[in-house]
């Protein structure tokens, strides 16, 4: 059976280079500006940056997506085109997007270039991966992490272009490309500035009643002595709903889909995605050699593929509140 | 500018559905959207007596929308997008790319989640046969009016001014977890929540609501008081959202208003609605959606 693309985050040229020392098929970066949905300060490539990671990939025979993910608005709409054109100069292997205008923008003037509809397209059914496929040419969709195994299974199947899947990280709990808790909240949206819960709307306070993370003054959370806090993003808050006090969405938890890993692949899955541009180096190395061990074991002898034992504690070691989840994979867990 | 009436966002019996919309039948409201738009699980009314619904309200001289579920995920909601998008009567509010797919050249209303924020996007979209589009919840007014400069012939805009607003949704239910079920045996808990599930932080503050799957404001959008800069940025529709019975008195308030082309703006409150007093308006602003409501410390 064909093993799956692994496909990692590159927060930056360090982390491109141990992404694919560590064994990944393909990297994927972003600008250090909006048009990217790490928009972090700290992170992301220059184009001199860009440059010698792409030819550190293609020299190892290794493939690098960029991330062009967010969606401009009529001020700020040169600053796409302009990264399209610039990643087109690169010579990327493949751009991830978002914008329908972005799609159609580089679907246009550079029609060699191949085009992955992102997750923040929000495609959930092969419907509407067909609609961006028709009009762009796009060869392959990424899917929010909102559907249950059967659901993926079905798209794959009926899907016009290839398949990638989010295989481990931080988990988003609604369906990406259409969640404004932040913006809400901060002003401050993944859509638009490509950032959640961007680091200078967050505060930490210590207080008699225990320490308090707020963003832009609003109280996501508050920690006893012996609890492990968590950064403060909307959905992994715990508040008050009729008379509990609770994780009323989720709590701080990393997405693991290694058990399904034989399914997805049977599926037809194409590309495993690793969240984390935000992590360290050390942080990409781990995860990204963990799956690649993984990866390979279950394509040589699927039928008789288990997640060993060390794999899933070091991931567990990696991920948000220790714990991992199969998230909307698993039907229990919606 | 005319007055158009979302969809009902939460679960409402099938008996307090028929009488909401008599009233609304009696009201000014000009465009009407039909149908369920959170979850395909509730279902007070079955296709076929939405569809009379619709022939109902069109005779009272209503322009009848049928609106499409926002996330898809089952072959079952697929299904039943098929039969609303083949519904041959009535045009279409696409609240998901593949409403538009499967729309197939007949002309469609382009709901907010279709996230339309530049005007190259306007303009694929016109090409697929969208006839009017609503902006996305968090769009400004500043880019708002770059667009309308910009927006193809005969692309109407509809623009959001009362009522909570949508910001997520997702897979897991948030009705179903607050009981402690799971979603397939949720035992339509919703309908024990007529005004969604309010959500406070730990400092008591109203924060959000919680309705199913979907995540909503809980402090409701109010641009009633701006109507006349929104019309003189040429949008064609104002929308109120079917989130409280008591949102019809508004509308009329509001017909009265731009018939007597009241040059001053209207400052309207509802004590019917709860907690009228604490609105938002922070999008229009380019600020933060909140901006108007929470005093955060």
């Amino acid at each position: 059976m064909n093993a799956m693309e692994l496909v990692c985050p590159a927060g930056n040229l360090q982390g491109l280079k141990t992404a694919i020392d560590s064994g990944a098929d393909a990297v994927y970066f972003g600008f250090r500006d909006a048009t990217n949905a790490r928009h972090f300060a700290g992170l992301n490539f220059s184009t001199e940056n860009a440059a010698e990671g792409i030819d550190y990939a293609h020299n190892r025979g290794k493939r690098v997506f960029l991330a062009i993910n967010t969606y401009p608005q009529p001020h700020n709409w040169s600053a796409w085109q302009n990264a399209v054109d610039q990643a087109a100069d690169l010579g990327v292997d493949v751009l991830i997007v978002a914008d329908t205008g972005v799609l159609d923008y580089a679907c246009e003037r550079w029609p060699d270039l191949a085009l992955h509809l992102s997750v923040q397209a929000s495609a959930t059914s092969a419907e509407a991966i067909a609609f961006y496929h028709e009009r762009f040419g796009i060869r392959r969709a990424v899917l929010p992490r909102v559907l249950s195994l059967s659901q993926v299974q079905r798209v794959c199947a009926d899907s016009p272009v290839e398949i990638e899947v989010f295989g481990f990280g931080s988990l988003c709990v609604m369906v990406e490309g259409r969640c404004l808790l932040s913006s809400h909240v901060t002003g401050k949206s993944p859509n638009s500035f490509g950032a959640c819960s961007p680091g200078e709307f967050v505060r930490w306070t210590e207080t008699p009643a225990g320490l308090e993370s707020r963003l832009n003054g609003v109280l996501i959370d508050r920690y006893g002595p012996r609890e492990h806090s968590g950064y403060p993003t909307i959905c992994k808050g715990r508040y008050h709903v009729a008379g509990q006090t609770t994780y009323a969405m989720e709590q701080p938890v990393s997405l693991n889909s290694l058990p399904l890993l034989p399914e997805l692949m049977r599926a037809g899955v194409a590309a495993l995605k690793v969240e984390g541009r935000q992590r360290s180096p050390a942080y990409v190395r781990r995860v990204t050699r963990v799956l690649r061990s993984a990866i390979d074991a279950c394509a040589s002898d699927p039928k008789t593929f288990t997640p060993n034992d060390t794999w899933m504690s070091e991931l567990a070691g990696l991920s948000e509140g220790s714990q991992t989840t199969l998230g909307a994979f698993s039907r229990y867990w919606q | 500018m005319q007055i158009s009436l979302g969809p009902v966002p939460y679960y409402w019996p099938q008996e307090q559905l028929l009488a909401f919309y008599d009233d609304v039948a009696d009201s000014p409201v000009d465009i009407v959207y039909l149908g369920e738009v959170v979850c395909a699980k509730r279902r007070s009314l079955t296709h076929e007596q939405w569809l009379n619904l619709g022939r109902r309200l069109r005779a009272a001289g209503k322009s009848v929308v049928f609106s499409s579920l926002a996330l898809l995920e089952a072959g079952s909601e697929l299904g039943q997008l098929k039969r609303i998008a083949a519904n041959g009567e009535f045009p279409i509010e696409a609240n998901d790319v593949a409403a538009v797919q499967l729309a197939r050249g007949v002309p469609f209303i382009a709901g907010a989640s279709l996230n339309i924020y530049n005007s190259r996007t306007l303009e694929v979209f016109a090409a697929q046969g969208m006839t009017r589009w609503v902006p996305p919840t968090e769009l400004g007014r500043s880019a708002l009016k770059a667009l309308q400069t910009t927006r193809p012939n005969a692309v109407q805009t509809e623009v959001p001014v009362w009522g909570r607003m949508p910001l997520a949704w997702s897979a897991r239910c948030y009705t179903a977890r607050h009981h402690d079920l799971p979603k397939d045996s949720c035992e339509f808990r919703c309908l024990e929540h007529p005004d969604g599930l309010r959500l406070k932080t730990r400092e008591d503050h109203d924060f959000l609501c919680l309705n199913g799957t979907q995540v909503q404001s809980w402090q409701r959008l109010n641009l009633l008081d701006r109507l006349p800069e929104i019309s003189d940025l040429g949008v064609d529709v104002v929308r109120f959202s079917a989130d409280h019975p008591a949102v019809l008195d508004l509308v009329t308030l509001t017909r009265q208003a731009l018939d007597g082309n009241k040059a001053s703006g209207l400052t309207m409150r509802l004590d019917a609605v709860p907690d009228s007093n604490s609105e938002c308006c922070g999008y229009w602003l380019d600020q933060p959606g909140m901006t108007g409501q929470i005093a955060p410390s």
